[in-house]
């Protein structure tokens, strides 16, 4: 009996392995299945970059601004799919030494700002409403094209806020502020309007977690700089300057940000590790529990670069071979019957006989009409209704 | 600075763009524009040390369209066209509405051809605290039909034109002829950049200059659809010496004109001349100076005119405006155009004129009066400025207090008052002759001269900076903390006091502490307690 259990269990234990094998041969194939099936399926990446603090000694947000600009720009996300606020001008600033440039290293080695910038909302325009006017997609109609998020249900978002936040709440341009609800509810309007496949949140501020904690929405990913109650620090100032140039969350994702190349195979598990409390000081989080997939699986350039999905075809395709050449003809223009002439500039006789514009009249409405109206009644009951034969 | 496109007709829409920018096109014709000036400009043109400007632009950001009489709603085209140049130029001008709008009735005629004049078709709004910088010279230069890759553009660099006392660019669109006899008309986009390098502060030492080191670059050929590509380089000279001054490499040619009222002579280089780059890939020009300058010697300005604020306290004040006519024996009026914001409140019963120590009375006034959040103030008037005099304006104002929402995230900066425009025909010295537009576009476009005796000129006046009472923005946090404590301590009392009831307590027997002590008090004859 003792003889024969172990025999069984034994060859019970050898028909799981074989099992086990078969298994395992199959489950690879499945699994490469699986993969692509978990390969982020958005078509098209947007960035919305927000720097909320005003005043020059807050120059380390707009260079903390400016370089994750930089790097998801030269990962290929172009300036028409960038929405990019700046609170500030540093650069023009009249007390910068160096106009024209925002540095983020000391020594002035790196200008973030660069020639080509394009600043979609600046100095006063960057607000709370204009932020969740732009998220959620509520935007008056006469806003240019390129102050639009134009996002739709197969992009991918990063945004990427930085300025001076609490517990709870993010200031901006220290006139108002965001909390964490507010920001959770346009994540939520965002998803119910499907304005995104998968969305990433970055925040460089004090306190940081706690812009987080409330978010509701699936397939959103977020990084903070520093937990609730603690602070985020800046990283060196520069003494040409004069102040900080950058957080130092920010410094080191930039510099994590500088090896990454469009093709590079870097996942998130990279970022997350990022800035470790020996560097940072502050314990950088994130929040991961909403999203779909394993971070693992997450390219950093599924949100920092562009998708560009190319089809080869190798067959011919032929033009309309009756397609004459284009010519270029000036269309007939009417030609005036006798010369036009420019306008003088300083008419003076016609300037002096100019008449005013007589104002068009309106009656009399509303308060006026009222007010001589109880006058009129006010008098006639008086003096008795006598006296009208004497108006009219 | 090239002419190209079909007529402003109704019925063709724009269509040609091989050098017109698409973008500048489809709004002309989407919103009926007859002419367009857009200028961004970063500090202020320091007459007095730097002599008459060529092209001035009051600090900020300046718009002013004259629509075309087809437009029915001409605030609803004016709201749309300055947001799409904000889309376009990346500066806020969607800031541009009813309260910094104003329909000027005497000034801003139309540079271009016109048949009519009337005011209700133009729209003038400038926004002082507009700042300026790289971002607004990248869509701008991307106007230009060879961008900054080849051409004189390569110069234009933002490091080095932002390191400047004055940078102004500007965007000018307005119908032209097209040629000498005038019967058709075209579009002509005038891009125009003003910067002034101050390389020399101390003001010692040798004053030579090179584009190398202005722009920290050279030029190496010229843009391939340029049909005309020069650089003028002004070599005029106060005395009749030659050899004040040196050009390196030797001109084309030598160009002389009357520009505003001087005769100035101009060393010419044609990039597209094949003589200029044989002896090097490189174009540098460079200015040497023979003699140590002493002191640059600038003629004053026939017209010049400076505003200050003046006046204590934040309810009161006086904006003075004085204008200068250092002609020694011409009068020639001038026309002023002030728009200041309406919380600022103007007394009109108070403006003065005063010349030469007499009141000065305008030939035309047109006064708007403003309203309050609605529209700004316009004032405008025609003043007749004797022979070398100066000539003061004052009006006194109230400040009023916004309402909280209404102040900017940084109030006590202060709040700006737009520069005041004067417009004048300056009779010139010397006698101008019309010259040919073929010959020199560039100086037909920046200087016409109508007649041959005066040119015209547009000043800008210094913006003012002005303090508005402000409150402590704190005041509601504290408020609410005061008043909530005060509430709760009051009602908490008086609550107190209405609804406790007291009722009489037996005394207790006492504990065994107080028995014995008790005995002991018996004892003593003491009475208990």
């Amino acid at each position: 009996m003792a003889a024969a259990v172990p025999a069984a269990r034994w060859a019970r234990a050898a028909a799981a392995l074989l099992l086990g094998c078969c298994g395992a041969a199959l489950a690879s194939g499945v699994q490469d299945q699986a993969e692509q099936f978990f390969k982020s399926g958005h078509t098209n990446n947007w960035a919305v970059l927000v720097c909320t603090s005003r005043f020059w000694f807050n120059y380390r947000h707009v260079a903390n601004t400016l370089s994750v600009y930089r790097s998801v720009k030269r990962l290929g996300i172009p300036d028409s799919h960038i929405v990019l606020m700046l609170a500030d001008d540093m650069a023009c600033n009249p007390r910068n030494p160096k106009p024209a440039t925002v540095f983020s290293h000391k020594n002035m080695e790196l200008n973030v700002y660069g020639d080509d910038v394009e600043v979609d909302y600046r100095s006063y325009e960057v607000t709370v409403e204009n932020f969740l006017r732009v998220l959620t997609g509520r935007i008056p109609p006469s806003t240019p094209r390129s102050k639009r998020l134009l996002s739709d249900d197969r992009s991918n978002i990063l945004i990427y806020m930085t300025g001076h936040g609490g517990n709870g709440f993010l200031k901006f341009q220290d006139s108002e502020e965001i909390t964490n609800v507010e920001l959770a509810d346009a994540f939520e309007q965002m998803w119910q309007k499907r304005r995104y496949n998968e969305l990433l949140f970055i925040i460089d501020t004090c306190q940081g977690a706690s812009m987080y904690e409330r978010f509701y929405s699936p397939n959103i990913m977020a990084l903070a700089s520093s937990q609730v109650g603690e602070d985020s620090l800046s990283h060196q100032p520069d003494l040409g300057i004069g102040v900080h140039l950058m957080d130092r969350y920010t410094f080191y994702v930039l510099e994590f940000l500088e090896e990454i190349h469009p093709a590079s195979q870097t996942n998130m598990n990279d970022l997350f590790q990022v800035c470790p409390k020996s560097l940072c000081v502050s314990t950088p989080g994130h929040r991961t529990d909403l999203f779909q997939r394993d971070p693992q699986n997450v390219l950093i350039t599924d949100f920092f670069g562009s998708v560009r999905k190319v089809e080869i075809t190798a067959e011919t395709i032929s033009l309309d071979p009756n397609l004459s050449a284009f010519e270029s003809k000036p269309p007939k223009d009417e030609l005036a019957a006798e010369p036009l002439k420019y306008a003088e500039q300083l008419p003076v006789a016609q300037i002096i006989h100019q008449k005013p514009k007589q104002k068009d009249w309106h009656p009399p409405g509303g308060f006026i009409l009222g007010l001589w109206a109880l006058i009129i009644m006010v008098f006639f009951k008086t003096y008795g209704i006598k006296h009208m034969k004497h108006i009219f | 600075m090239t002419p190209g496109g079909p007529a402003p007709a109704d019925a063709a829409p724009v269509s040609h763009y091989r050098l017109f920018p698409k973008a500048l096109g489809q709004l002309v014709s989407a919103q009926g524009v007859r002419e367009l000036h857009l200028a961004l400009t970063q500090g202020f043109w320091r007459t007095r040390a730097w002599g008459q400007p060529p092209l001035q632009a009051p600090a900020g950001a300046e718009l002013w369209v004259w629509f075309q009489d087809t437009v029915a709603d001409v605030d609803k085209a004016w709201e749309e066209l300055s947001n799409i140049l904000s889309g376009i130029f990346c500066a806020s001008l969607n800031f541009i509405d009813s309260t910094n709008t104003v329909t000027p009735t005497a000034s801003f005629k139309p540079l271009g051809l016109a048949n009519g004049t009337d005011h209700h078709l133009l729209r003038y709004a400038v926004l002082p605290r507009e700042i300026v910088c790289t971002e607004n010279l990248t869509p701008w230069k991307k106007l230009l039909p060879c961008g900054s890759k080849a051409g004189l553009a390569v110069l234009l660099k933002a490091e080095r034109l932002f390191h400047s006392s004055y940078h102004s660019q500007a965007v000018h669109i307005r119908p032209i002829c097209r040629d000498a006899s005038c019967l058709a008309v075209s579009w002509e986009l005038r891009q125009t950049l003003t910067v002034v390098f101050e390389t020399f502060p101390s003001g010692q030492g040798k004053k030579d200059w090179s584009l190398f080191k202005m722009f920290s670059r050279t030029l190496t050929e010229a843009c391939p659809l340029a049909s005309q590509s020069k650089i003028y380089v002004d070599i005029s000279a106060k005395d009749k010496e030659k050899e004040l001054l040196e050009v390196t490499p030797s001109p084309t040619s030598v160009h002389e004109a009357i520009v505003q009222g001087e005769k100035r002579t101009y060393a010419v280089y044609d990039l597209l001349s094949p003589s200029l780059f044989n002896t090097s890939r490189s174009l540098n020009v460079q200015l040497k100076w023979k003699r140590p300058q002493d002191s640059l010697e600038l003629s004053t300005p026939v017209l010049h005119a400076q505003r200050y604020v003046s006046g204590y306290g934040l309810q009161t004040g006086k904006i003075s405006t004085l204008i200068y006519n250092t002609h020694p024996y011409r009068a020639f009026p001038v026309i002023l155009l002030e728009t200041v914001p309406w919380y600022l409140r103007l007394y009109v019963h108070t403006l003065t004129i005063i010349t030469k120590g007499k009141e000065n009375k305008p030939s035309y006034i047109h006064y708007q009066p403003a309203q309050d959040r609605r529209r700004p103030h316009l004032l405008e008037m025609l003043i007749q400025l004797p022979a070398n005099s100066v000539t003061k304006i004052t009006i006194q104002f109230e400040r009023a207090l916004l309402k909280w929402t209404e102040y900017t995230p940084d109030p006590n900066h202060g709040f700006y008052v737009s520069p005041s425009v004067l417009s004048a025909l300056v009779p010139s010295v010397i006698a101008m002759k019309e010259v040919d537009m073929e010959q020199s576009p560039l100086f037909t476009s920046l200087f016409p001269s109508s007649d041959g005796s005066s040119y015209f000129v547009r000043l800008y006046t210094e913006p003012l900076l002005v303090n508005l009472p402000t409150p402590d923005f704190s005041m509601p946090y504290n408020v609410i903390c005061l008043t909530c404590t005060v509430v709760a301590v009051c009602y908490g009392s008086f609550y107190n006091l209405l609804t406790r009831t007291f009722h009489v307590e037996e005394p207790t027997r006492g504990g065994l502490a107080k028995r014995l002590a008790n005995i002991i008090r018996k004892f003593r004859g003491v009475p208990p307690l």
